[in-house]
């Protein structure tokens, strides 16, 4: 008889380095509950608006079912470059510095693969998305976390990305509007960001998925600031602004040599993005404004009553100026992030997560997503107010 | 028009009955803000009215409602505007729109039965002077009102929990 088989032999060690993520207790836990107000969706309420919709079914219906160009279908790339010319008088050359991907997780794996060697090290200013340390990892690269602080409504500094850097440091990995605080910059604390970044001759990978959900002033391209263009991999999707989660669209921009090398990884492992997502995502580009007006506008209305509910509760919170999450502290309840999230769920039935999932600094901050209607707002308002007079 | 003006309005439009503290809760503004602009709104008469849409058939109302297009014949000097006005004053006239194109006017009507608009057409609008044809619809069902759709399908569920 052969002898048995032990899998977890097999795996390499390279993944037994990374933790599993904290989301997913959360996610167990509400998913057993019942009557349950989640603020702990990183995702829009809506539904991608009809006409992007309309698009696809149309383009289905007449066979549009093909591979497309390893780089994403041309038009799509001259609208997504037309954007950008647009918006932020940027300009990338549709032919060989944008690569469609699915989703901006994808376009961040190709970015940290395209320019890691092992050993490399990689800022990352936290708290942040979950993707970026995992990723970091998988390329066999060094993630060297580096925390934005509360004090300063976590705005990270120049001199704090400055004070991290070695002779190994590759890149810094920002996101601002930022998940999950809904921090944002101010140009010259970009500028003053983008000299640092000069000096030491790294590279940015700035992730601008939240840009369209900037309620506050005008989110300024961090490839737009002089000089930065070919220092940047600007990563940037349609999930956020045109509700398109689950189409899985986004793209990478930067210098023909990095997108390049990018193209190359997705060439082998992806071939293309889905060309159904890509027909909506020229649609979204095209004839989406109105839409993303409206969403933005309610976003922004639902943004001022839960920041003002949270502070009225006694949860300090500082006003975030973009993406779809309030981020309070709850410091002055003794508690943990993970012991009020956990209770406030067994007792109230409400989500939020951990602050500190995020990264250290989010310790004694939860994240509370806004992107739910208001009267789940209200309600969970309500329910955290009478779990905090409890305690 | 500002873009806090804007913001009420669309607020409103969406739910006639909030009320001045959550739109300021909303909007950032103070009560008395929100009040004062409201007041100012009603009075220049961009706020025409607050009414509420029903649906009379789920309350065993069964109205019939009616789309009829009319031609017209102008009269001098007077144009559009009168035949208009003697429409929109019966009570069974619910709008009155002028068009471009084959018809010229199309009004709605409502009434209890299809004899009953029937017959309301027949005597009281075909017999208008002005009027020299009319084409009469029924309604069968109203998918959507005022940009509200009346039987939305539940939508999907997102994940409770996502990074």
């Amino acid at each position: 008889m052969r002898t048995q088989c032990n899998p977890s032999r097999f795996v390499s060690n390279r993944m037994q380095k990374v933790p599993p993520s904290g989301i997913r207790k959360f996610f167990d836990m509400a998913s057993d509950s019942e009557d349950v107000i989640s603020l702990g969706v990183g995702e829009p309420d809506y539904v991608t608006p009809w006409h992007i919709r309309e698009a696809c079914i149309h383009s289905i219906e007449h066979g549009e079912t093909s591979y497309t160009s390893n780089y994403g279908l041309m038009e799509l790339r001259e609208e997504i470059s037309r954007t950008y010319t647009k918006r932020h008088n940027v300009y990338y050359d549709p032919t060989n510095e944008i690569l469609v991907t699915t989703g901006v997780s994808e376009a961040l794996d190709l970015a940290i693969r395209a320019i890691v060697n092992p050993g490399d090290e990689i800022i990352v200013v936290q708290p942040s998305y979950v993707a970026y340390v995992p990723s970091i990892i998988f390329a066999g690269g060094v993630p060297v976390t580096i925390g934005a602080k509360g004090e300063n409504d976590f705005r990270i500094t120049a001199e704090e990305i400055e004070a991290a850097i070695t002779d190994k440091t590759k890149a810094v990995i920002i996101n601002y509007p930022n998940n999950p605080t809904g921090a944002t910059m101010d140009r010259d604390e970009l500028e003053a960001i983008a000299d640092v970044i000069v000096e030491h001759d790294i590279m940015m990978i700035s992730d601008d998925v939240y840009e369209r959900l900037t309620y506050k002033g005008k989110h300024t391209c961090f490839s737009a600031l002089e000089g930065m263009r070919d220092r940047t991999i600007m990563l940037n999707g349609f999930s956020k602004a045109y509700a398109m989660t689950g189409f899985r669209m986004a793209y990478a921009m930067a210098a023909p040599e990095i997108i390049n090398s990018m193209m190359l990884i997705h060439q082998y492992s992806m071939l293309c993005a889905p060309i159904t997502a890509q027909v909506g995502a020229i649609e979204a580009l095209r004839n989406g404004e109105e839409e993303v007006g409206k969403m933005v506008r309610e976003y922004d209305r639902r943004r001022k009553l839960i920041v003002g509910g949270l502070n009225d509760i006694g949860l300090d919170c500082f006003n975030p100026g973009g993406a779809f999450y309030a981020f309070p502290s709850i410091k002055s309840t003794g508690l943990t992030s993970d012991e009020f999230a956990e209770r406030l769920l067994n007792e109230q039935n409400v989500v939020t997560i951990p602050g500190d999932i995020f990264g250290e600094t989010g310790a004694g901050f939860l994240r509370c997503a806004y992107a739910a209607s208001r009267e789940d707002i209200k309600e969970a308002i309500d329910r955290i107010g009478t779990f905090v007079d409890g305690l | 028009m500002d873009e806090q003006t804007r913001n009420i309005l669309e607020i409103l439009e969406e739910d006639a009955r909030i009320v001045p503290e959550e739109i300021a809760a909303l909007t950032g503004m103070t009560v008395e803000e929100v009040s004062r602009k409201i007041e100012y709104l009603e009075k220049a008469k961009i706020i025409r009215k607050y009414k509420t849409i029903v649906d009379w058939e789920l309350a065993g109302e069964n109205y019939v409602y009616a789309i009829i297009e009319l031609k017209v014949q102008l009269e001098r000097k007077l144009g559009y505007q009168a035949i208009a006005e003697r429409l929109y004053k019966f009570p069974e006239v619910r709008s009155v729109r002028l068009l471009s194109g084959e018809h010229d006017i199309s009004i709605t009507v409502r009434g209890n039965s299809m004899k009953q608009v029937a017959f309301f057409v027949a005597e009281k609008i075909a017999t208008l002077d002005q009027v020299q044809s009319t084409a009469t619809h029924f309604v069968l069902k109203t998918y959507k009102e005022n940009g509200l759709i009346l039987d939305e399908p539940d939508q999907v569920k997102r994940l409770a929990v996502s990074p």
